[in-house]
C-alpha cells in the first residue's frame, strides 16, 4: 500500500512557510544522513543537518529554532550535492534564517568589527554576511 | 578579440592584483577585457529563498546592462560568477519571476546573454595547448594545489563549467603552464566563507584543513578563484600558526596572478595584493625571466 505523506495532512503553518520559502518540500528527505556527512560545518553546530530536516518533518521547528545549525550553515552546498533524492537543503537552512531576519532578528553587528579588520576584508565579504545575518529592515 | 567584462566590487578594491593580472595575461593571450558599462555589485549572494526577488534586482541589472554592449559576459571573482549565472538561469527557466524582475528594474532583458568564467575563456576560447605555447617562464617543479571551493563549480546543472566532483578545468590550466598540479581531497571544500565574520572558529577550521591538505600533498603555492577563499585562507594562517607551533604557511595566490607570471610578468605585480604569507620566495626560485 502506498502511503503518501504532505504538510497538508501532518505539519503546521510554520513548516509550510518554510517549504514554501525553500520551495522545498522535507518529506521528501529519508535520512540517509549523507548531507550531515558531507557538511564542513558540523563541529560548530549544535544540530546536525539531516536533524534539522528530520525536525521539521515531525512537526518541531522550534526545536530547529533553537538552533545554531542554519546560522553556522555557510550556504556551501555541499549538502544538496550528495542528496540521493535531490533535497536542496541549503535552501531550508535558507529558509530558516530568512524567515526569523523578516521578523527581526539579528545575528551580527557588523558596525562592532574592528575598523582595522574592517580595512582588510573583501567587500563580498560583508556584504554577503549582512545578506545572511542582518534583518532585512 | 574584445570581450565584455563584470570586475565586480571586490576586484576594484581588495582584489586589485586579481584583476590586473587577468587584463595583462589577457593581453598576452591575444584579448582585451573591456569594463562593461554601469555595472553595480552583483548582491554577493544568490538568493536561495525562493520568494526573495528583491535579491535578483541588481544582479539582473548588471546582465541587462551586459546584453546591451554584448551577448558574451566574462567574471572573474567566484562569488559573482555564481550569482550572475544562477541568476541568469533563473532569468531563463522562470519567465515569471523574469518578468516581475524585469519590470520593477525597468530593463528588458530576454535572458540571453552568456555569462563566462575567465577560466572558461582560457580553456575554450584561447585553448589550453594554444596558452603552453605563450608561457616564458616555465612553472617547472612548481607544486600548486587548486582551489575550487563551493562557489565556482556548484551547482553543477546550473554552473555548468566543470564535474564539481571530478573537476579538471585548474589542473589543465597548470599543466599547460608547466607546474605540477596536487590532488588533495579538500579542492572543493568550503574555507568557510562570510562564517568568518560570525563563527571565526568555524572558518579557522575549516581553512585549516585545507591547507593542511594541501601541504601534507606537498603543495607549494595554493591558486583560487575566489576573493573569500583567498581571505580566509591566506589570514587565517595567523592563528593556525599560533595555535600549532610545527606549522608551515602556503601562499595563496589568485590563479590569474600565478598564469601572468607564467606568461612573463614581473612578480611587483604581486605587490598590488596583500598577501599574508609572502608567495615572492617561492615563485622568485623560478628564475628571473620577465619579458
Ligand atoms: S542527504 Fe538528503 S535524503 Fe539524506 S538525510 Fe540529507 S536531506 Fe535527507
Ligand atoms: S550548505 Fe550548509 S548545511 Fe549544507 S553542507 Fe554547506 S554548510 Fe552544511
Amino acid at each position: 500500500m502506498r502511503v503518501r505523506i504532505e504538510t497538508e495532512q501532518i505539519g503546521n503553518d510554520r513548516i509550510r512557510k518554510i517549504e514554501e520559502v525553500a520551495a522545498q518540500s522535507v518529506y521528501r528527505c529519508y535520512q540517509c544522513g549523507k548531507c550531515s556527512a558531507a557538511c564542513p560545518a558540523t563541529p560548530e553546530m549544535d544540530m546536525l543537518p539531516n536533524q534539522v530536516i528530520r525536525y521539521l518533518q515531525l512537526g518541531l521547528e522550534e526545536r530547529v529554532l533553537e538552533a545554531n545549525t542554519p546560522w553556522i550553515c555557510a550556504s556551501c552546498l555541499q549538502c544538496r550535492a550528495v542528496c540521493p533524492k535531490g533535497v536542496d537543503l541549503a535552501r531550508i537552512m535558507e529558509a530558516v534564517r530568512m524567515l526569523q531576519l523578516r521578523k527581526g532578528r539579528n545575528e551580527i553587528r557588523l558596525q562592532d568589527l574592528p575598523p582595522e579588520y574592517l580595512k582588510r576584508v573583501p567587500q563580498i565579504l560583508l556584504i554577503s554576511a549582512s545578506r545572511k545575518f542582518v534583518p532585512l529592515s | 578579440m574584445n570581450l565584455t567584462y563584470f570586475p565586480g566590487c571586490t576586484l576594484y578594491t581588495k582584489a586589485k592584483a586579481f584583476d590586473e593580472a587577468a587584463k595583462r595575461a589577457g593581453e598576452r593571450l591575444g584579448f582585451t577585457l573591456e569594463e562593461m558599462p554601469y555595472w553595480t555589485c552583483c548582491g554577493a549572494t544568490f538568493p536561495l529563498a525562493e520568494d526573495y526577488d528583491m535579491a535578483l534586482a541588481s544582479p539582473t541589472r548588471v546582465l541587462a546592462r551586459a546584453r546591451k554592449a554584448s551577448d558574451k559576459l566574462v567574471t572573474l571573482c567566484a562569488v559573482c560568477h555564481n550569482v550572475l549565472k544562477r541568476t541568469n538561469h533563473v532569468m531563463q527557466t522562470n519567465p515569471e519571476r523574469r518578468a516581475k524582475v524585469t519590470d520593477f528594474i525597468d530593463e528588458d532583458y530576454a535572458g540571453d546573454l552568456a555569462v563566462l568564467h575567465y577560466l572558461e575563456v582560457l580553456r575554450d576560447e584561447v585553448g589550453f595547448d594554444a596558452l603552453a605555447e605563450k608561457v616564458a617562464r616555465a612553472l617547472e617543479g612548481l607544486k600548486v594545489a587548486p582551489f575550487y571551493g563551493c562557489l565556482l563549480l556548484r551547482p553543477k546543472a546550473e554552473m555548468q563549467m566543470d564535474d564539481p566532483d571530478r573537476p579538471r578545468i585548474f589542473e589543465d590550466l597548470l599543466t599547460a603552464l608547466g607546474a605540477e598540479p596536487v590532488d588533495y581531497p579538500m579542492k572543493s571544500e568550503c574555507c568557510g566563507a562570510f562564517q568568518v565574520v560570525h563563527s571565526d572558529a568555524m572558518a579557522t577550521r575549516c581553512s585549516r584543513e585545507i591547507i593542511g591538505s594541501a601541504r601534507a600533498r606537498g603543495a607549494d603555492l595554493v591558486v583560487t578563484a575566489c576573493p573569500l577563499c583567498q581571505f580566509n585562507l591566506d589570514d587565517r594562517q595567523a592563528e593556525m600558526a599560533k595555535a600549532d607551533k610545527g606549522f608551515r604557511g602556503v601562499p595563496v595566490l589568485y590563479f590569474t596572478e600565478l598564469l601572468a607570471v607564467a606568461l612573463g610578468e614581473g612578480l611587483d605585480l604581486l605587490s598590488a595584493e596583500r598577501h599574508a604569507v609572502d608567495p615572492v620566495p617561492v615563485l622568485q626560485a623560478l628564475g628571473d625571466e620577465a619579458a
